[in-house]
């Protein structure tokens, strides 16, 4: 953004100075680390379970390592000016989740579930496909600006995806959530993907629109409110919001979306009226739908209540579930330091232990140290997106990077707090962590946006062109 | 744009920051309460995944243990468990555990607090958790006799036997019983045993522990306990002194004259004839001429009207205060609202045959770690003084005489003294229901001490109504529980 007619020593940008080291090799000693940790964790459950190193190790290990090498070279070739961290992070994080998704498989308990024992090889499955794509978006998304191209298809598609499961005999009901289609074998959850397309919506729509945001507004006790007609967009996304909660009575999706949009809105527009707006719009919300959903009622009933829940559940009560205590059980049995992987019971919570519960089995085993540990490679992952919006040279890559890092930051601390009892539970799972095909896919595709982005931030300045006219735009500083 | 941007970081800074906050009240703060939640299976779980102590009896572990399928590794397992089931009580996966298993649940699973320095070292030594031992007073071969003599008589019943000088506990048997093995697991075959041993779907209601938690009027056996009280409060002085008992005798506010089991000898008898024939007019009429406070003080003093835990619970006996003279009168011949647990009786038996001291009756001898270290021992301690020593003697003189020469002659054993009291107790409406048979008899060595005494009580509903009487079919098995204890000390 910061072309100068003053020599080169005078550049202004928000980034390293020119020629910038590409830090691909301090990404490939994280990755080292990153595949052989997971497997130690492996070997871990196996020699607590069995008493012997599982015989998969040298495939498992050796597949978590093809699929994070190829990541690597294929960001070497393509971005190699990115963020070195977030690839590393993403494949630690993944790799330690297939571990505690194979540890679930092993649990007698668990026989009797859908995919009983054999959700670690189909989530290794999903994960070579979520790499694919992340190949995918490295290598034919050469500029992430060309998203800006497709911002009101984004917003049919985000719209389409979000109402698919709502489409009879293609949407299905599991446990109240109606957030799930199902494909052939394949269950799909398209909330997931609709992140990624709404936040290219979202960043596109308000780079052209900020300005009329953020200026036309009028003072009112010491808050800009907007213009009516400005207003219309967030009425519309939070509209759309509300309407998820009530047909898919999915109160995290919903939290999400909106508090994405809201993050969006006050970065673009800088103006702290919004933050008031959605935070007042978002509770308004969920307390009237939660007042009249008797899903959403039994969830913030769970939650204020657990051990009731529990009762009820297990006097054979239709409709409740023992989960949301179990986990409690889980967190509270692993303490400080866990049980040590294999170890712990966390397979009692039974349905869902390892999508949505994932997170009790790390609380249980690797107890408080290792959980407080995983949250902050979560918080790593954040902290990386948001430096990347910081360094963007454009105002829709800051858009896109902010608003995919923040909806992540969301989703975790959405699934995490609900899971630890914080907040009522939703229907999100962990990202990379938790078993399911659609989260881990689209999360790749989100790290591969990412990618991009800081690649296009950090990569140094193209060299001045000779002649300055050919500049579409030159601003000139005084 | 870059100041939103960093405002943003540090709003999820603070979302990861309170998921922080709340992972450490969770798994720190509350970790403990959320760990030992009595509705956490990981409790029950770890609570099975090792061995079991055991339960011994003369040295030799009375129980075991097998492996289970589930997430329960072991489940108790009992030798001759019916037997036994009386004084272990039981253990089950599924439906918890009673008796000596749940009062020293902590030292058999390894739990109690008593071990924590122990498995804290052992913790660190990377040994595996074991459970300790629970060490009882009990006599194989006595509590064998014991129930072998109620399973041949194939009715109801139970027999306590306990050695007079400590309180230690020889014998408690119960029939019918059931298999603690059983109900065991926590699989649907556990689940089925446990339905058919409930008293609902089995009159004979096999888990009830009748040794210690039926009541059961003593009738004849009771009148010891009359003896005793008018020895003690000088009512008389001696067995052989003529008692003032006309016959018939009406008692007193009542039309109703008190009857006798046929024509024996009562009018005026002296106590020794009156316990050897036992008459119901003399000790009726005894017991009123003490009258309600006196004959209460004694039976208090032998333990009635309270609970005895030995560890385990035992139902109070019951002797009613702020009764009316004939109800009294009735009262000390072990009729109207007398009743009393086997337990009771043995101990009334011990405490004559101890020369009037009471000894707390117990079970449980020694604690004992995974190493067989002592822990804890329990030392004979003495309840109560129901009866001087002299007038114990006197006592034991004229039950003694009862099986020389008495009801109770199917008690006697070759060379060696024996006393004891028969008693039919009679129930039910107008007298309707089959009558209890009891017996109580102690053993005595030549130095005068006593070896054993026991109680034993019958419950006969097919029997014919004149063929029960204590000595008929209660006495042969006190006899047997006495020699099979005598023998064992030889």
């Amino acid at each position: 953004m910061s072309s100068t007619t003053n020599p080169p020593t005078h550049h202004t940008s928000t980034i390293g100075a020119i020629g910038a080291p590409s830090r691909r090799n301090t990404e490939l000693a994280l990755l080292v680390f990153a595949v052989l940790i997971p497997v130690f964790a492996y070997a871990n459950v196996g020699l607590a379970i069995n008493d012997e190193v599982p015989a998969g190790l040298l495939s498992y290990g050796f597949g978590l390592g093809l699929l994070a090498g190829v990541g690597h070279l294929v960001v070497r070739k393509f971005a190699p000016y990115a963020d070195p961290l977030l690839l590393p992070l993403a494949t630690l994080l993944n790799g330690l989740g297939l571990v505690a998704i194979w540890r679930l498989d092993q649990s007698e308990l668990l026989q009797d579930i859908e995919q009983a024992g054999t959700a670690a090889p189909r989530q290794l499955m999903y994960t070579a496909m979520g790499i694919a794509l992340f190949v995918a978006v490295m290598i034919f998304l050469k500029d992430h600006r060309v998203l800006q191209r497709y911002t009101y298809i984004s917003m049919l598609g985000a719209l389409f995806l979000l109402l698919l499961p709502l489409v009879p005999g293609l949407g299905k009901n599991i446990y109240g959530a109606k957030i799930w289609i199902q494909v052939g074998s394949f269950s799909i959850q398209p909330g997931e993907f609709a992140k990624i397309v709404l936040a290219i919506f979202f960043a596109g729509y308000l780079m052209v629109k900020r300005d009329a945001l953020a200026l036309a507004s009028r003072r009112f006790m010491g808050l800009y409110l907007p213009r009516g007609r400005d207003l219309g967009p967030i009425l519309v996304v939070w509209i759309v919001s509300i309407l998820i909660l009530v047909f898919e009575t999915d109160l995290g999706t919903s939290l999400l979306f909106f508090g994405m949009f809201v993050i969006m809105l006050y970065v673009a527009t800088e103006r702290t009226s919004w933050i008031v707006f959605g935070l007042m719009m978002s509770a308004v919300g969920a307390v009237g739908v939660a007042s009249f959903e008797p899903h959403i009622q039994q969830r913030v009933d769970a939650w204020l209540d657990p051990m009731k829940e529990y009762a009820l559940s297990r006097a054979g009560v239709g409709g409740h579930s023992e989960q949301a205590q179990q986990a409690l059980w889980a967190f509270g049995s692993g303490g400080t330091l866990g049980t040590g992987w294999g170890q712990g019971h966390s397979e009692l919570i039974r349905f869902a232990a390892n999508s949505d519960f994932i997170l009790a089995t790390f609380g249980e085993e690797l107890g408080l140290a290792g959980l407080m540990a995983l949250l902050l490679l979560y918080a790593l992952i954040v902290e990386r997106g948001v430096r990347t919006a910081l360094a963007a040279r454009d105002p829709f890559g800051k858009l896109l990077a902010i608003g995919l890092s923040g909806a992540f930051a969301l989703q975790v601390f959405v699934v995490a707090g609900g899971v630890m009892g914080l907040i009522p539970l939703t229907g999100m799972t962990m990202p990379f962590l938790a078993y399911g095909g659609s989260s881990v896919i689209a999360n790749w595709a989100l790290i591969g946006i990412l990618l991009r982005i800081s690649d296009t931030a950090r990569r140094p300045a193209p060299a001045a062109p000779a002649n300055p006219d050919a500049e579409m735009t030159q601003v000139v500083r005084p | 744009m870059n100041k939103p941007l960093r405002r943003i970081a540090i709003f999820c800074g603070l979302l990861v920051l309170t998921l922080l906050i709340r992972d450490n009240w969770l798994q720190y703060v509350q970790a403990d309460e959320l760990k030992e939640d009595e509705h956490n299976r990981r409790v029950a779980i770890e609570r099975y995944a090792s061995p079991r102590g055991d339960i011994i009896v003369d040295g030799k572990a009375i129980t075991s243990h097998a492996t289970t399928e589930g997430d329960f590794k072991y489940k108790r397992t009992y030798k001759d468990g019916a037997m036994w089931a009386p004084v272990t009580g039981y253990v089950s996966q599924a439906f918890g555990a009673t008796q000596l298993e749940s009062i020293d649940d902590g030292i058999l699973t390894g739990n109690d607090d008593r071990l924590f320095f122990r498995n804290t070292l052992d913790m660190i030594t990377g040994k595996k958790r074991e459970g300790g031992n629970v060490v009882t007073t009990l006599n194989s071969a006595a509590q064998k006799a014991a129930y072998d003599g109620l399973k041949k008589q194939g009715a109801k019943g139970a027999v306590v036997a306990i050695e007079p000088s400590t309180g230690k506990i020889l014998s408690m048997a119960s029939y019918p019983s059931y298999d603690p093995t059983s109900i065991a697991g926590s699989n649907e075959a556990a689940g089925e045993a446990w339905n058919k041993l409930q008293k609902k779907n089995n009159p004979d209601d096999p888990m009830l522990n009748r040794a210690l938690r039926e009541v059961y009027p003593p009738g004849s056996t009771f009148k010891v306990v009359t003896a005793a009280a008018a020895l003690e409060h000088g009512k008389y002085d001696s067995a052989d002194e003529k008692t003032d008992s006309p016959l018939p005798w009406t008692m007193p506010g009542t039309t109703t004259e008190l009857k006798n089991e046929g024509n024996i000898p009562c009018e005026d008898a002296t106590l020794r004839e009156a316990l050897r024939v036992s008459c119901n007019t003399v000790f009726g009429k005894l017991g009123y001429d003490l009258g309600n406070a006196q004959m209460l003080e004694t039976a208090k003093k032998f333990g009635f009207t309270e609970e005895q835990f030995v560890p385990v619970r035992s139902s109070a006996s019951v002797f009613s205060d702020g009764m009316n003279d004939s109800q009294v009168a009735l009262s000390s011949i072990g009729q109207y609202n007398t009743a009393a647990t086997p337990l009771q009786m043995a101990m009334v038996t011990s405490a004559i045959a101890n020369n009037g001291t009471l000894m707390k009756p117990y079970m449980v001898d020694e604690l004992q770690a995974p190493n067989l270290d002592t822990i804890e021992k329990t030392d004979p301690e003495e309840m109560s003084k129901p009866l001087s020593a002299d007038n114990a003697q006197i006592l034991q003189s004229m039950m003694e005489t009862v099986v020389e020469d008495g009801t109770g002659t199917n008690a006697q054993i070759d060379g060696v003294k024996v006393g004891g009291k028969t008693g039919t107790a009679q129930h039910g409406e107008n007298n309707s229901k089959n009558p209890y048979a009891w017996f109580i008899s102690y053993a005595k060595a030549d130095d005068g001490s006593s070896p054993v005494a026991v109680a034993v009580v019958i419950e006969d509903d097919n029997a014919v109504r004149d063929d029960i009487s204590g000595g008929g079919l209660a006495a042969p098995i006190a006899k047997n529980v006495m020699e099979a204890v005598i023998d064992s000390k030889k």
